[in-house]
């Protein structure tokens, strides 16, 4: 059972990675492709946080009295990273946007058509 | 206890997971997405990593729900049957993931103390940065004294990507005789809980900002709250009036305005005969000059973050009401 | 202190059956305006319980006086996106159960 606890959350990191991946490769939507790669980043994100939990600490903010804390490093990474993810995901939506004016569509193989009859 | 909620919010978040590569619908996909946003968030709150389940409950839950749901008004809400076969993709995931799953074997255990990631940096931010910086949030402390570089260029991040999504999109304001009434005009109720809610929502995001030396917070989240503020009064008495609150020229400004607000400190410090963003130098105690340094890098982040949000929201839907007339 | 744990916790678990109770009634509900019924269980009473109880494990302090704030806040923003909810679905020619039996063509309201 202590096998399991020790590597539990970087299986489910792992198997959300591949999930958001999969979605990535074979969806033939953008807008779900944008999902797949939130669902991806999340799961780094997951994993960084993983890292930096001590059994037994506590959330990284002085109080009296408690001498283990959990790592704050991966915290601040991580912190910036959110932010930083939605900023590009915006980006990205808004190119969507304007392939769907382009071309009239946001599904992958249809537009790859369009581009071969011009 | 901790390891027995960690395994339940997992295993949900797993199932999340699996049912929006099913979903055909788009709509439910975000939905779940947003289900899936605030699973983490707590999953992170169960992991210590307070700071970190704030951004990702009011970054990942709110903004990035709304900007899909957004995108999705445009491009329409159902993903089309895919013909391809799926049996290549799920080859190359299954073979990657089974690699990736061999490696975790070598990784540290979880949760124990003595992992090499808690042994190098983190007991001198743990134990010296209440002396060094003197704020009893560590996370704060790391963000803006320590790596303050770090976060000046993600700051910067933020802001290249509101140029982007103005470049790609644009604000277009339309003349305000032509404009069609948008926003939810015959329901009342929601229109005076806005009332009511909104400046309680701003008030609580300037105490984000404010208290984020002492408790979680600081000024990614609060930047992003004061955003879903003024979102919520776009939602709900439409676009033009929102315009007429704060306009799309002056959020550009006040977006740049909070990234140089920030290299000014870095400047200053210089000028004072330190190096850039060693705030030691600005005031004679240089535990009162980290206090002066982080407050101002944290206003900026705030501003910038807060301008950037909004802009982007006003980019897209300025799109969606300009496609519905 | 022994009574007022013993308080907490009733309130406590009523909270957790109340959110369990509006779960179960979201998936069996037949159809939408019964399931945001069920729903709004889950926003209201449960959560006027759990912080009910958390509120008792409080000490009198600043935390007091935060769970009393999100409580305040939940109360006013919950049933209003019900309501939201609801109306949008009612405009946007949702019928209930009722209608759509007594009615087997595709008749709308007219709203």
């Amino acid at each position: 059972m202590n096998f399991i606890f020790d590597y539990y959350n970087y299986w489910v990191v792992v198997f959300l990675m591949m999930a958001g991946f999969y979605i990535v490769i074979s969806a033939n939507n953008l807008v779900k492709k944008i999902v797949g790669l939130n669902i991806f980043q999340t799961s780094v994100f997951i994993l960084y946080i993983s890292m930096g939990k001590v059994s037994g600490g506590t959330a990284p903010i002085l109080v009296e009295g408690v001498t283990q804390y959990s790592n704050p490093l991966p915290h601040v990474l991580i912190l910036t990273a959110i932010v930083v993810g939605v900023a590009t995901t915006a980006v990205g939506l808004s190119l969507i946007v304007r392939i769907k004016r382009a071309y009239g569509t946001v599904e992958e193989n249809e537009f790859e058509n369009t581009d071969d009859a011009i | 206890m901790t390891e027995l909620i960690d395994l339940v919010l997992l295993a949900m978040l797993a199932l999340t997971a699996l049912k929006i590569i099913f979903l055909k619908d788009l709509f439910a996909v975000v939905m779940l997405f947003g289900i899936y946003s605030f699973l983490s968030a707590l999953i992170f709150i169960n992991l210590d990593a307070v700071d970190v389940a704030f951004t990702e409950a009011s970054v990942g839950a709110g903004i990035s729900s709304v900007l899909m749901l957004g995108t999705l008004a445009l491009t329409g809400r159902t993903e089309k049957e895919n013909k391809r076969s799926s049996l290549l993709p799920l080859l190359v995931v299954t073979v990657t993931g089974a690699a990736l799953i061999y490696g975790t074997l070598d990784m540290p255990p979880f949760g124990a103390a003595n992992n090499p990631v808690h042994e190098h940096v983190a007991p001198r931010y743990i134990e010296e940065s209440p002396k060094e910086v003197g704020l009893p949030n560590m996370v704060t402390s790391v963000l803006a004294s320590y790596r303050g570089f770090d976060t000046l260029g993600e700051t910067v991040v933020v802001f290249a990507a509101a140029i982007g999504v103005l470049a790609l999109l644009g604000v277009r304001r339309e003349k305000t005789d032509n404009v069609r009434q948008s926003g939810f005009t015959d329901h009342y109720v929601l229109r005076i809980i806005a009332k009511l809610v909104i400046p309680l929502i701003i008030l609580f995001a300037l105490y984000v900002q404010f208290h984020g030396d002492f408790g979680p917070g600081g000024g990614f989240q609060a930047g992003v709250i004061a955003a879903a503020a003024f979102i919520l009064y776009a939602l709900v008495y439409g676009l033009p009036s929102a315009f007429r609150v704060v306009g799309p020229k002056f959020l550009q400004g006040l977006a740049s305005f909070g990234v140089l607000l920030y290299a000014s400190v870095g400047l200053y410090s210089m000028f004072k005969g330190g190096q850039f963003l060693d705030y030691n130098k600005l005031a004679v105690d240089p535990l009162a000059g980290q206090h002066y340094g982080i407050i101002i890098i944290e206003l900026g982040v705030g501003i910038t973050v807060f301008a950037v949000m909004l802009s982007i929201y006003y980019a897209f839907a300025s799109q969606t009401e300009r496609g519905n007339t | 202190m022994f009574i007022l744990d013993i308080v907490s916790s009733a309130l406590l678990i009523a909270g957790v059956f109340f959110g369990l109770t509006g779960a179960v009634g979201l998936f069996k509900f037949p159809d939408f305006f019964t399931r945001i019924h069920a729903a709004s269980v889950t926003d209201s009473v449960a959560a006027i319980l759990i912080i009910g109880g958390l509120l008792l494990q409080t000490s009198f302090d600043l935390n007091t006086a935060k769970l009393l704030f999100i409580l305040a806040f939940l109360l006013i923003t919950s049933p209003t996106a019900s309501h939201a909810l609801a109306k949008s679905a009612r405009h946007g020619g949702l019928l209930c159960l009722a209608e759509t039996t007594n009615k087997p063509t595709d008749e709308r309201p007219h709203d």
